[in-house]
């Protein structure tokens, strides 16, 4: 076993530092894009507007209560079929992104309800409009408040994405799955996957439990 | 310069304001005192609309601004508020905590912003703290920083919902002093406050709420020496 495991190792490493590219980058566009697009659903959530707030809920409810394989499937046959065609890299990473932006979506939205009131009361009543208070005066102060919980959504990802795999695009599973049609081997590639994924997220947590206290302090 | 006409106020089934009409002229400094809950918070808050008032009309130089389609983004521009708890923005320095609105809302550019900031920082003796984020500031200092912050917009009138509740006792005096420059300035105010001295010295008319009304309204000098309501009377007896 060790000996296949080494040896695996020699002649893949390659493969397996792109999967880990590949895992990475997937993580990291569905957060960043998951940020922006989650930061307009959880103010659609919270508008004042029961359609527009109905949306953003349903948004979040439908995505949150379905499994993410499933969708992945659904925008990887239902693309094509309503004309946009991706390769399957982009098309795992739209539905990515469009699960994450629901979970992060809840994410921003309590993080735009611990900013205190009286914050909002003030910018209001110097004139300044909805939108401007928003931007110039909640949202800089929520993003300081969600920071670490934006950063936990992108370890969670970085595991999540192992479903991607399914459709071939080169995430860190996918090079497991290239390992073993190659070398008929199961174990060893697997753990080689395993022990990286958990490097990763182990290390990435840390480090973002470190930066929390800084940030606290 | 505002009226309130028969203006009511209910939470759910707690009515706040009970068919209030007052009116605060030109250049005029009232005081709003009585008991907690009494609604004079509420009363002051209604004037720039942080709260919608259930039933009535607030005339602001003449326009119905409770009226429906009335943009009161404009108007608030002509009034500042003073928080109990400062609400000064965190996320920006000193300056820009003062700068903001005023930039943003196209009323100067960043050059006469700017020079207008310093300008009112030199007044309530902050300059050196342009710079600094309101954390390092202590609570008198973030307090005069607020005022400074809605004087940026030169509003017309300013509202004080309690600005010394929050303070320690010994940052008190700083921020009333300023206040009691402002009003020397003939700045039209409403001031919220449980500083009965303050109260006395610096208003025209002081005005006693109980229950949701205004149950007495008068001089200083009326109000603290000669009182006709019992309720008054019994309230100026536990705080003087």
């Amino acid at each position: 076993m060790a000996e296949n495991i080494l040896r695996v190792l020699n002649e893949y490493s390659g493969l397996f530092i792109q999967g880990i590219g590949y895992t990475l980058l997937l993580a990291f566009i569905a957060v960043t894009c998951g940020t922006i697009l989650g930061t307009f659903v959880a103010l659609l959530k919270m508008s004042s507007n029961v359609v527009l707030s109905f949306i953003g809920t349903s948004y979040i409810e439908l995505f949150r209560n379905t499994p993410l394989l499933l969708q992945l499937y659904i925008f990887m046959f239902l693309l094509p079929e309503i004309g946009i065609n991706l390769s399957p890299f982009a098309a795992v990473s739209v539905g990515l992104v469009l699960n994450t932006t629901a979970y992060i979506s809840e994410i921003i939205r309590s993080g735009i309800q611990s900013v205190d009131h009286g914050q909002t009361e003030a910018a209001r009543s110097l004139g300044l409009s909805h939108v401007q208070t928003l931007r110039m005066v909640v949202l800089p102060q929520a993003m300081r408040n969600i920071l670490p919980a934006l950063a936990n959504e992108f370890v969670t990802d970085i595991k999540e994405t192992s479903l991607a795999s399914t459709f071939f695009v080169g995430d860190l599973m996918t090079t497991y799955r290239t390992v073993n049609g190659a070398t008929f081997l199961t174990l060893e590639p697997l753990f080689i996957a395993g022990v990286i994924y958990f490097v990763l997220s182990f290390t990435l947590s840390k480090l973002v439990a470190y930066l929390e206290r800084r940030l606290r302090a | 310069m505002i009226k309130f006409e028969h203006i009511s106020k209910r939470f759910g089934s707690l009515e706040v304001l009970k068919d209030v009409t007052q009116q605060v002229n030109q250049n005029e400094i009232v005081s709003l005192i009585g008991p907690s809950g009494s609604g004079k918070s509420t009363l002051l808050r209604c004037m720039n609309l942080l709260e919608v008032p259930s039933s009535g009309r607030i005339l602001f130089k003449g326009e119905d601004i409770t009226a429906k389609g009335v943009n009161i983004n404009i108007h608030r521009q002509k009034m500042g508020m003073v928080f109990q708890h400062f609400n000064v923005f965190p996320n920006m320095t000193v300056e820009k905590n003062i700068t903001i609105a005023p930039v943003n809302l196209k009323k100067m550019n960043k050059e006469q912003a700017h020079n207008r900031a310093m300008e009112l920082l030199d007044r309530v003796g902050l300059r050196d703290k342009a710079d600094v984020k309101p954390v390092k500031l202590s609570g008198g200092q973030k307090q005069r920083l607020a005022i400074v912050r809605a004087m940026a917009m030169e509003p017309e009138v300013m509202l004080f919902d309690e600005p010394t509740s929050a303070l320690d006792p010994e940052m008190v005096g700083e921020v009333l002093e300023v206040i009691k420059d402002l009003a020397k300035s003939g700045m039209t105010m409403m001031i919220v406050t449980h500083e009965m001295g303050f109260a006395r010295e610096i208003s025209d008319r002081v005005l006693f709420m109980n229950n949701g009304v205004i149950a007495e309204s008068g001089t200083p000098e009326k109000i603290f020496e000669n009182p006709d309501n019992e309720r008054l009377k019994e309230f100026l007896s536990k705080v003087l």
